[in-house]
């Protein structure tokens, strides 16, 4: 059973009270087996039945519960109280994304970016369904990083051009181009580096790097825009020096 | 400072009075049918009404594979055989060997499209061996198979204009009009309205409802929405009594160990380090269907050979053996979850497990094109039972299901929808819109708290169909759980809510999904008390065996005021006439 308690400060915003956001401060007990989320839902089903925040699969896979916690973007179902509390833990809704109640916040900016970036397979010549396109191991191990982005937006929360220019295309985004970009079965590459070569494009990262440091899958984001820098400058380069050319 | 959010700063959706399909629920099986739909005809209008984003649907925590013939050694026939074999005889043997032949080419479908399938050195789709499975037949991509699928259908779903998706509207009832299904009544909880969402043709694809159980390896989710809104439009469900208990699940959270970790060669032991399989299943061992496999884990443990730890009995899934190269290779969400949430590397230690809800067989009654007995309305994936799984479902086979009958389903819908002529007048659905409206809106929130609360009943309803739904089931237990289910219902009503708001109001969501929960836990209870015989998932320690002569039927079960209707249905049997089923 607990045996100790821990105060959660949780940041409070109904957007029908009309007033500002506050923090609201809930004394719990706690094991050293709890994450956040378990405290987040002792808050709900004992103390609080109004608090609001999003969570499902609470196994690190279907990325609803991140949070800023203690100032950081965290997956909630996978940060242990045990680790981040001084006394208190501070829960505020992921930075840099507009609140709609509590923890929850708004991120279709997010589907219109991803989708922005022809985010599926582009070929002319699809065959039948009668057999797979050969793909090497390798071949897979080549997009395979950038694949396992869950659209968690903790890199979103944590990227200061993100914040201070809510219309650059972003890290997640951008990993998921690169994702398709190197797969072998993919001829979209032209259309979706022309996409990143503008204003909003890749070129907004100033390489910050903290979008890599928080990712909880290790995609590497960061790696992923400075190697789109690379490509969309090859590609820039092979435009002007062949204008003709069809570029992959 | 947070920005200030405003309903009209960015364009949600087309505003469209009807769609010709409406889907409910974003994951495998809803956006294989919307795609499916899309594809038919640019023309047409498909609404994807999902209460998370379709990213989060629960699709995505599958792990271990997508069952498909796709090699020499293998054959459409052993697939059918297999399934029929694992699901007790139970399952409709001509949905079967449709659903085994179109399996293939949903897997290069899904190639095609993206999906980072796992590959063999000859550049071809890999396959591992699965519980069940008489051969490698077990597409995957690494321990990930439905995180990979899901986020390869939603992005692929984003090329189609028109798929209009209404992310965070929950669904609260279905409209129905001289006998046909035309649309959805959904509570958008970002703009804090009720809104209806007419359409053609319904799809309901919300998934399973593990959460009735309180150990269960589902998302918060999955609370059987699709099943309880079919229900009461009068649509029957079809052997709910067959809820699959998965083997190796972590102590204390509930979340999956891959079976997929017994494909690539684990062994589960007891204390004294024993494979004790050899004792219940000794042709099949680790690799057995996963009903027997949790029986037994349940038998060593009332035996004392289990281990004891902070959360009660647990066995050993010991994958030492396999060597660090394998399981970084092919297992590493494995070996990712037990690091984080069990603080130990399964390179070293065995993995503490324990047997948890984990999926139902039954659900929705449809047959193979998806169609349910209310015109207009469809049911697709764990919602629905078509009923390829029976009593029990074998691993690797359901998002197989999901890929085959979305598709179906979808097309299915979206020809419907071309032979109807009119969209839904509008005096149904505004109707329909206002009935909610008072019954949410004015009645449900106007609710004071008192004594009873919302989690104390999920937690009662839990607990109760842990202990007297669960493994092992007699028909004391069951007929006190179908009691005391009826009380909690009665009870239920005493239930008031905190929170007052209209936008974003988890606490009236969260009541609506027990209110569908308690309908659903009622359906499961009554439909294995009805059943007095075990068969596949469904164990009676009062009826220990088979009985075909009496229960070789699909259970139905319909609304009524009262308790649910219990009644059957012929199981089609083609080529397989049952036999005692043994591995």
């Amino acid at each position: 059973m607990a045996d100790q308690d821990v105060v959660f400060r949780v940041k409070r915003y109904r957007p029908e009270s009309g007033a500002k956001p506050t923090y609201q401060e809930y004394r719990i007990p706690y094991r050293d087996d709890m994450v956040v989320l378990d405290g987040l839902n002792y808050i709900k089903d004992h103390v609080d039945p109004t608090l609001t925040y999003r969570w499902s699969c609470r196994m690190g896979i279907c990325g609803s519960c991140g949070a800023n916690v203690n100032g950081q973007p965290r997956l909630t179902c996978g940060t242990y109280i045990r680790d981040v509390h001084r006394g208190a833990v501070t829960v505020d809704p992921l930075a840099n994304f507009p609140i709609l109640k509590d923890l929850v916040v708004d991120f279709d900016d997010f589907l219109t970016k991803l989708s922005s970036v022809t985010p599926y397979i582009v070929r002319e010549d699809w065959g039948d369904l009668t057999k797979e396109y050969t793909q090497f191991p390798e071949d897979v191990e080549a997009y395979r990083q950038q694949s396992l982005c869950i659209n968690c937006m903790l890199c979103y929360a944590a990227c200061p051009v993100f914040g201070a220019s809510p219309e650059f295309v972003g890290p997640a985004a951008s990993a998921l181009a690169l994702r398709y970009i190197r797969d072998t079965r993919d001829e979209g590459a032209d259309q979706r580096l022309a996409r990143l070569n503008t204003k909003s494009g890749v070129w907004e990262c100033t390489f910050v790097g903290e979008c890599s440091v928080v990712c909880p899958k290790d995609v590497d984001p960061a790696g992923a825009l400075q190697t789109l820098k690379v490509l969309a400058t090859m590609r820039h380069m092979r435009r002007l020096l062949m204008p003709k050319s069809v570029s992959r | 400072m947070p920005k200030a959010y405003s309903p009209d700063s960015v364009p949600r959706f087309v505003e469209r009075t009807a769609h010709d399909v409406v889907i409910v629920g974003g994951g495998a099986a809803g956006l294989r049918a919307a795609i499916a739909a899309a594809e038919t005809d640019p023309d047409l209008s498909i609404a994807v009404v999902s209460k998370v984003y379709p990213m989060r649907s629960h699709t995505v925590s599958a792990e271990g594979g997508t069952a498909a013939v796709l090699r020499d050694y293998d054959s459409l026939e052993l697939h059918a055989l297999d399934t029929i074999k694992g699901s007790d005889f139970l399952a409709d043997q001509d949905a079967v060997e449709f659903f085994v032949a179109r399996c293939p080419r949903e897997i290069f479908q899904l190639e095609h499209w993206g999906c980072p399938w796992s590959r063999d050195e000859d550049g071809r789709i890999g396959q591992r061996a699965f519980g069940g499975m008489s051969v490698k037949r077990t597409c995957f991509a690494a321990d990930k198979v439905g995180f990979h699928i899901l986020h390869t259908l939603f992005q692929t779903s984003m090329k189609f204009e028109n798929i209009h998706r209404f992310d965070e509207y929950f669904v609260t009832s279905l409209i129905v009009d001289g006998g046909a299904c035309e649309g959805v009544v959904a509570l958008d909880l970002r703009g804090g309205r009720l809104v209806a969402i007419a359409g053609k043709a319904t799809i309901l694809a919300t998934g399973g409802c593990g959460r009735v159980y309180e150990f269960t390896t589902n998302g918060f989710i999955k609370t059987g929405d699709g099943m309880a809104l079919a229900y009461r439009a009068g649509v029957p469900l079809k052997d709910m009594e067959m809820v699959q208990f998965h083997p190796t699940c972590l102590p204390g959270t509930g979340i999956l160990i891959t079976e997929a970790a017994r494909g690539e060669g684990g062994y589960l032991i007891n204390k004294d380090g024993e494979r004790y399989m050899q004792r219940y299943l000794p042709g099949k061992m680790e690799l057995g269907p996963r009903d027997i496999l949790s029986r037994a884990m349940v038998q060593e443990m009332k035996a004392g050979r289990a281990f004891e730890g902070p959360y009660g009995q647990y066995l050993g899934l010991d994958l030492r053996h396999l060597g660090a190269r394998t399981i970084e290779k092919k297992l590493p969400m494995v070996r990712e979850l037990t690091e984080k949430y069990m603080g130990l590397d399964p390179i070293r230690e065995p993995i503490p497990v324990r047997p948890g809800q984990h999926y139902i067989m039954g659900g929705v009654s449809t047959n193979s094109k998806g169609e349910t007995t209310l015109p207009g309305l469809y049911a697709v994936g764990e919602a629905a039972c078509v009923s390829i799984n029976g009593a029990n479902r074998l691993g690797s086979n359901s998002l197989s299901e999901c890929l085959v009958f979305g598709e179906w389903c979808g097309l299915t819908a979206a020809q419907y929808a071309k032979q109807k002529a009119a969209y839904p007048r509008g005096a149904s659905a505004r109707e329909a819109l206002r009935r909610e409206e008072s019954r949410v809106f004015d009645s449900l929130l106007g609710r004071e708290r008192g004594k009873e609360t919302l989690a104390g009943i999920r937690v009662e309803m839990q607990q109760r169909m842990e202990r007297d739904v669960g493994i092992f089931r007699d028909e004391a237990g069951l007929a006190d759980a179908c009691s005391q289910l009826a009380k909690l219902r009665e009870r239920f009503a005493n239930v008031g809510l905190a929170d007052k708001d209209r936008v974003f109001n988890t606490e009236l969501t969260g009541f609506l999904e027990v209110d569908f929960m308690l309908d659903v836990a009622a359906t499961i209870a009554h439909s294995a008390l009805n059943r007095r015989e075990s068969r596949g998932a469904h164990s009676r320690t009062d009826h220990p065996t088979r009985d075909d002569a009496n229960y070789l039927k699909h259970t139905l079960a319909f609304r009524t005021d009262g308790a649910p209707r219990i009644d059957s249905a012929a199981v089609k049997i083609t080529k397989w006439e049952p036999v005692e089923r043994k591995y």
